[in-house]
C-alpha cells in the first residue's frame, strides 16, 4: 500500500472518529451557545452606542476586546476538544489494541502517525475557522465592525491549534491518553499566563520579567500565534486608543503587534521538529 | 547473454521450494528487567498449522509480536513469507488476530473489514468481505456498531479481519479465548479449511485439546525459550495398545511380540505399536489373534496425551533449573 492512501485513509478515519463520538455535535453545542452570549452581548454594546455614551473609537476598541475575549474561548475549547481527542485517538489505541490489528497491516508507523495528524489538523482547523468566521460575522450584525484581516486571524488561530494538537500527539505517543490532554492543556494555559507575565513586565520596563513571555513563547508558540490572531482581529487604532503602547500591551485581550514572519517560520520549524520527534517515539514503541 | 540463458539460469531458482511461511532465529526480548523472550527460533513450513504452547509468561504473545513488527527485538532475525519481517510490506499477505482483540466501536463490522482490506493494499471486493463475516457467523450483524457486540462476536469480527485480505499465513493469537464451545468448533474447521488451502498457520492457544486436533507440528516456549518441538508424533511418541484376552496360545504370544515389545499383567496386555503406522496394525493384529484362537474382549488404544507430556516437559525444565 502506498504512503499516500495509508495516510489518506487514516486521516479520514480520524475525521470519522471524531463525528461519530459526538465530538463535533458537542462542539458546535458548544459554538451555538457561545455564539448566542456573544451575541447579545454585542447586541447591548450596541444599544449602549445608540445613547451616544461612546466615541466610534471607543466603540471600535470595545468591540475589538470583545471579539478577542470571545475569540479566546472559541480557541480554548478547539484548544482542548483536539488536546483531548488526540490522546485517545493515538495513545488510546494502543492502550486498547485496536492498533494491534491496523499495525500489523502492510504499513509503515510514520503514515499512520502522519495521518492521524492530518485528521486532528483538518478537524481543529476547520472548527477554529468556521467558528471564528461565524463569530465575525456574528459581530458584523450586532455592532457593525469587521475585524481588518480576519483571514490572517483565523490562519493564526488554526496555526494555534496545529501547534497544541502536535504537541499532544507527541505526548501520547509517550504517556496515557489522559495524561497526554491534560499536560497539553496544562502548558497551553502556563504560556498563556506566561505570555500576559511577559507584557506586565514589558509595560514596566522590567527586562527580566519581560524575558518570561518571550521565553515561553518560543518553547511553545501557542501564545505568540493567540497574539498574531487578537492583532488581526482588533482595530487598528485599538492599542492607542486603549491608552498607548505599554498599556495596550500589558492588557491580556489586546496585541501591541503583529507577528513577524521569523516568528512564524519558527512557529512552522517547532511543528516540523515535534512531530519528528513524535513520530521517531511511535516508530520504536513496543504495541 | 540470451533470453534462453536467462530462463535456463532462473530455472534453478524457480525449482527452489517456496521460503518458509515463518522463520525466525535468535529472537530475544528484555523489558526492563524481564528477559520476555531469551532465545527463540522456530519454523513453520507453506501450508503448516504449528501449534505455540506454553505457560502463562513464556514469550508467546511477545514473539509472535516481534514476527508482525509490533514490538523490536533486541537481537535475532524473522523473515515472514521469505521477506524481513521489519519490512511492512512483508505484511500483505499476512493475517493477524491478536490475544488483545479490540476494534474502532464506533464502525459497523461490514466498515471495519473495509478499513483493513483497504489497510492491506489488496483489492479484495464487497463480496469477498460479506463472505468473510459470513464465514465467522456475522453475516447479519454486518451493519451494526462493533461497540454493542460481545466479546465473542468481536473475536469473531477479528477472525475476519485477519482472513479478509486472502493471506498466505495466518497468526491466531488466542483465537477462541472468547468463544463458547461452537465457537471453537467454526475456529477449528475455519483453521482445517485454511490449511486444505495451502495457508500457513501459527497457532497460539491455551486450549491444547484444540492444537492436538488442528495442528501438524508444535512448538514449547518455556521462560522465553524453545523447550521442545517436532510433530504430534515425535512429542508425544509411540502409541501403545492395551487388550484383554484369554486363551491365548503360544502362536498369538508370537504374533503379539512380533508387533512390539509386550508388557502383560494377568489376563492384560500392552503392546507398543509401530510409530509409523498406517492405520493397519490393529486391525492385522486383532484379525490373526482371533485366527489363532485368542478370545478378545477389550482392545484399548491409548497415548499419551499432549497435555501430559506438556506438563512433563515443563516441570523437566523446572526441575533442571532446581538442579542448576
Amino acid at each position: 500500500m502506498t504512503a499516500a492512501r495509508t495516510v489518506l485513509t487514516i486521516a479520514a478515519l480520524t475525521l470519522r472518529e471524531a463525528f461519530r463520538r459526538r465530538v463535533v455535535i458537542a462542539l458546535v453545542a458548544l459554538t451555538v451557545v457561545l455564539l448566542l452570549l456573544s451575541g447579545w452581548g454585542f447586541s447591548r454594546l450596541a444599544a449602549e452606542q445608540g445613547t451616544d455614551t461612546l466615541t466610534s473609537g471607543q466603540a471600535r476598541l470595545t468591540a475589538s476586546i470583545m471579539l478577542n475575549l470571545v475569540m479566546f474561548g472559541f480557541s480554548l475549547i478547539a484548544a482542548l476538544g483536539t488536546a483531548f481527542l488526540a490522546g485517545p485517538t493515538l495513545s488510546g489505541e494502543t492502550e486498547s489494541g485496536i492498533a494491534l490489528a491496523l499495525l500489523a497491516r502492510p504499513i509503515r508507523r510514520s503514515a499512520f502517525l502522519l495521518g492521524k495528524w492530518l485528521g486532528l489538523v483538518a478537524f481543529g482547523s476547520g472548527f477554529i475557522v468556521l467558528a471564528g468566521l461565524a463569530q465575525c460575522i456574528v459581530v458584523r450584525l450586532a455592532v457593525d465592525y469587521w475585524p481588518p484581516r480576519p483571514s490572517v486571524a483565523l490562519a493564526h488561530l488554526a496555526a494555534q491549534t496545529i501547534v497544541l494538537l502536535t504537541l499532544a500527539v507527541l505526548l501520547s505517543t509517550a504517556v496515557s491518553p489522559m495524561a497526554s490532554g491534560v499536560v497539553a492543556v496544562g502548558l497551553f494555559g502556563a504560556t498563556w499566563i506566561a505570555g500576559v507575565v511577559g507584557a506586565i513586565g514589558r509595560s514596566l520596563d522590567n527586562e527580566a520579567v519581560a524575558r518570561v513571555g518571550s521565553i515561553s513563547r518560543m518553547i511553545l508558540p501557542t501564545d505568540g500565534l493567540w497574539r498574531g490572531a487578537m492583532h488581526a482581529f482588533q482595530d487598528a487604532s485599538a492599542v492607542v486608543e486603549f491608552g498607548g503602547g505599554s498599556e495596550g500591551e500589558a492588557f491580556p485581550f489586546l496585541s501591541a503587534a503583529p507577528l513577524t514572519t521569523t516568528y512564524l517560520l519558527w512557529a512552522a520549524v517547532w511543528v516540523l521538529m515535534i512531530w519528528a520527534l513524535a513520530a521517531g517515539s511511535f516508530v520504536r514503541k513496543d504495541l | 547473454m540470451t533470453a534462453a540463458d536467462t530462463t535456463a539460469a532462473g530455472k534453478p531458482v524457480a525449482d527452489l521450494p517456496p521460503a518458509p511461511a515463518i522463520w525466525c532465529s535468535g529472537l530475544r526480548k528484555r523489558y526492563g528487567r524481564q528477559q520476555a523472550v531469551a532465545d527463540v527460533s522456530l519454523e513453520v513450513q507453506r501450508g503448516d498449522v504449528v501449534g505455540l504452547l506454553g505457560p502463562n509468561g513464556a514469550g508467546k504473545t511477545t514473539v509472535i509480536k516481534m514476527l508482525l513488527g509490533l514490538v523490536r527485538p533486541d537481537a535475532g532475525e524473522a523473515m515472514l513469507l521469505g521477506r524481513p519481517a521489519s519490512e511492512p510490506a512483508t505484511r500483505v499477505r499476512v493475517g493477524y488476530l491478536p490475544e488483545l482483540f479490540r476494534y474502532q466501536p464506533w464502525l459497523s463490522a461490514a466498515e471495519v473489514l473495509a478499513l483493513h482490506a483497504r489497510l492491506s493494499g489488496v483489492d479484495v471486493s464487497d463480496r469477498d468481505q460479506r463472505e468473510k463475516l459470513a464465514l465467522v457467523g456475522l453475516a447479519e450483524r454486518a451493519g451494526d456498531r462493533v461497540g454493542g457486540f460481545s466479546k465473542g462476536m468481536q473475536q469473531r469480527l477479528g477472525l475476519a479481519v485477519a482472513l479478509v485480505a486472502g493471506p498466505e499465513l495466518v497468526i491466531l493469537d488466542e483465537p477462541t479465548s472468547a468463544l463458547d464451545p461452537v465457537g471453537r468448533v467454526d475456529v477449528r474447521d475455519i483453521v482445517l479449511a485454511l490449511k486444505a488451502n495451502g495457508v500457513a498457520v501459527l497457532l497460539n492457544s491455551h486450549l491444547i485439546g484444540e492444537v492436538e486436533r488442528v495442528c501438524d507440528r508444535v512448538v514449547i516456549l518455556d521462560r522465553g525459550r524453545v523447550a521442545a518441538s517436532g510433530t504430534l508424533a515425535e512429542l508425544l511418541g509411540a502409541r501403545e495398545l492395551r487388550l484383554h484376552l484369554t486363551d491365548v496360545s503360544p502362536e498369538a504370544e508370537a504374533r503379539l511380540a512380533a508387533t512390539g515389545a509386550v508388557e502383560r499383567t494377568g489376563e492384560w496386555f500392552i503392546v507398543a505399536l509401530p510409530a509409523h503406522d498406517d492405520g493397519t496394525a490393529v486391525p492385522d493384529l486383532v484379525r490373526d489373534l482371533v485366527g489363532q484362537g485368542a478370545r478378545v474382549h477389550a482392545v484399548e488404544p491409548a497415548r499419551i496425551s499432549l497435555e501430559e507430556r506438556l506438563l512433563g516437559i515443563l516441570r523437566a525444565g523446572e526441575v533442571e533449573r532446581g538442579n542448576q
